[in-house]
């Protein structure tokens, strides 16, 4: 039996007196693509974070490659997991190429410089996003939508194994979103990595996600493949709101009904 | 390491448009500001109120022959150029760190109260009439009593860089109240000396080797974190997605600055604007990577310092004015000169 790149076993996840899930077992094997759907403040982000140390956890819940996540070290685990973050930071100034090249940190050690195969990544994964022309403006003269195209290029510079996507389609167009979903989708799948996303866009989440789970708040959940769990039923309890499908050539497309 | 098939392509075209921005360019700044410091030392030997021609400077440094020039050389102008080279380098070394720890580019070296705190160590030693060879000592321990200070305060490891920003302002002002008290109190006698650490001055001066040492070890330890320090820029929680151990980074950055900018203050007083404009005149210049940024503050920093020094020496001879007002006068309109041609730069 393949050992999945992430398991959680009976995992906990609470903010304050906010119980954001409770025993949650999930497991993420290699090819597969998950979306964390749920309402704002239902704990998405913060999932994420715990799945790369990045928040107060019980590291003993969560699995990665079949290790705890506690034997891990930061270092060790930025090889194997990248996140993209929902907002960028700019306070210092630093080029596209620069940002784009920190992609590479976790697999140099400290004294040595960038090889012509890291430049090569870098240099693909800015053409990838339809940057390449921007390599020596500043970040901070960037465009929100350019901004996420930047991080993008990075994490894909970075070249994880197991991709955490927060609120991945932001500030994107239409057709970046897309084709970054896509991009990364056929990524993990020829490379037996695995993504899991958190997103709002439930259309997105029926199309490049193979499992979903769904945040109600409160710590429960609903896990399992995106066909049983994406159900006007779930979905229209989840949110709290009237959730209606139809069925299209790209498959179910999901919109607000008019009951409130 | 596997690398995506989509990504299995040359770097050469990245490599191109790297060697316009990147190597060659900051190889050439690196080398600039090397000859610049060499200028500067040559410089602050020979200008003066009694001038040393180069070539004697150059034969006194090789060959040391007893008379007036040695003396002026060998006791006056190169312990103070060493002194001003070495809390040059101090300061925009510590003030380079101070800016990415913090992320607010209006970050100095005397963010943590360092400079308050080693002023209030000091003039109680004259105020107490304590031997003044305690007074280096006494403001030692004054500056790291406040990087405690503050640190403590802070939250310990938790700190968040707003938090620590704060804390640091407001045990300045708490020094800054101190020092007034102290100030009104004490007789006019002890004023004089009392300046010294209050506007910075480098007339009475003097290095030891470990000064150097110092400068050295804190320039290395930085290169070592320079490209976790590059991750840390674009904030704590990509560093630490990018495998950076942030906690033990930023105390690492912490006690490092604290410690440079300590013995900053202990040679020359607190010296303005050099730690908070060298850093910015540099990543103005294309040296954003803290690989670059971080031997070119130090040797600007030294340059700059010892420069500024030489014009205190030299502009009203035989009188003396304190270096900090010449770190402004020279600072402010070369600052503002690469601001305006930074601003149009693509």
């Amino acid at each position: 039996m393949t050992v999945p790149i992430v398991r959680t076993r009976q995992l906990h996840l609470q903010i304050g007196n906010r119980v954001l899930c409770d025993q949650l077992n999930l497991s993420v094997t290699a090819g597969q693509r998950l979306a964390v759907l749920g309402q704002n403040g239902s704990g998405k982000t913060t999932l994420l974070h715990a799945l790369l140390k990045l928040g107060p956890t019980d590291e003993d819940r969560i699995e990665i490659d079949g290790r705890p996540l506690s034997s891990w070290s930061r270092a060790e685990l930025a090889k194997r997991v990248g996140i993209l973050f929902q907002d960028s930071h700019d306070d210092m100034p630093a080029t596209v190429q620069e940002t784009v090249m920190l992609g590479r940190l976790p697999h140099l050690p400290a004294w040595r410089w960038e090889s012509e195969q890291d430049l090569a990544l870098a240099e693909q994964a800015l053409k990838t996003v339809g940057l390449e022309q921007l390599a020596r403006r500043d970040v901070g003269s960037l465009s929100g939508g350019e901004r996420q195209r930047l991080a993008i290029a990075s994490l894909l510079t970075q070249a994880p194994t197991l991709y955490l996507l927060d609120e991945p389609s932001n500030h994107l167009d239409i057709s970046f979103q897309i084709k970054t979903l896509s991009l990364l989708s056929d990524t993990v799948k020829r490379d037996n990595g695995a993504l899991i996303m958190a997103t709002h866009d439930i259309n997105l989440a029926a199309r490049f996600c193979d499992q979903v789970l769904l945040l109600h708040g409160g710590g429960a959940y609903t896990l399992g493949a995106q066909a049983d769990v994406l159900t006007d039923t779930i979905l229209s309890d989840a949110y709290d709101c009237d959730i209606r499908h139809v069925n299209t050539d790209c498959g179910r497309f999901f919109y607000p009904g008019d009951k409130l | 390491m596997s690398v995506p098939d989509y990504c299995r392509t040359t770097g050469a075209a990245l490599q191109e448009q790297q060697s316009a921005v990147s190597p060659l360019r900051q190889y050439m700044l690196l080398s600039a500001l090397t000859v610049l410091l060499v200028i500067s030392v040559l410089l602050a030997l020979s200008s003066g109120s009694v001038s040393v021609p180069l070539s004697s400077v150059w034969q006194q440094l090789h060959n040391p022959t007893p008379g007036i020039e040695q003396q002026i050389l060998w006791d006056l102008r190169l312990p103070r150029a060493m002194a001003a080279l070495v809390t040059g380098g101090l300061l925009a070394l510590s003030g380079v760190i101070m800016q990415v720890l913090l992320r607010n580019p209006l970050a100095d070296p005397y963010i943590l109260g360092v400079s308050g705190g080693a002023a209030v160590g000091a003039l109680a030693v004259i105020l107490l009439g304590v031997a003044s060879i305690w007074i280096t000592q006494a403001a030692f321990a004054g500056a790291l009593l406040s990087v405690f200070v503050v640190f403590g305060l802070a939250g310990r490891q938790q700190w968040s860089a707003t938090r620590l920003l704060l804390t640091g302002v407001v045990v300045s002002a708490g020094w800054g109240a101190v020092i007034n008290v102290m100030l009104t109190t004490s007789n006019g006698n002890n004023v004089q000396s009392m300046l010294f650490w209050l506007m910075g001055d480098l007339s009475q001066s003097r290095t030891g080797s470990w000064h150097f040492v110092l400068l050295l070890a804190g320039l290395l330890l930085m290169l070592s974190q320079a490209r976790a320090l590059n991750a840390l820029a674009r904030g704590e929680l990509v560093a630490a997605a990018l495998g950076v151990n942030v906690p033990r980074l930023k105390l690492i950055l912490y006690f490092t600055a604290a410690m440079l900018t300590a013995t900053a203050v202990t040679v020359a007083g607190s010296v303005g604007f050099v730690g908070l404009v060298i850093p910015h005149m540099l990543r103005l210049l294309g040296a954003r990577d803290h690989r670059w940024l971080l031997p070119c503050s130090v040797l600007l920093g030294s340059s700059f310092l010892l420069l500024a020094d030489t014009l205190a020496r030299t502009i009203v001879a035989p009188q003396q004015l304190p270096v900090g007002v010449l770190t402004a006068m020279i600072g402010v309109p070369a600052f503002l000169f690469i601001l305006h041609r930074g601003a149009r730069l693509p």
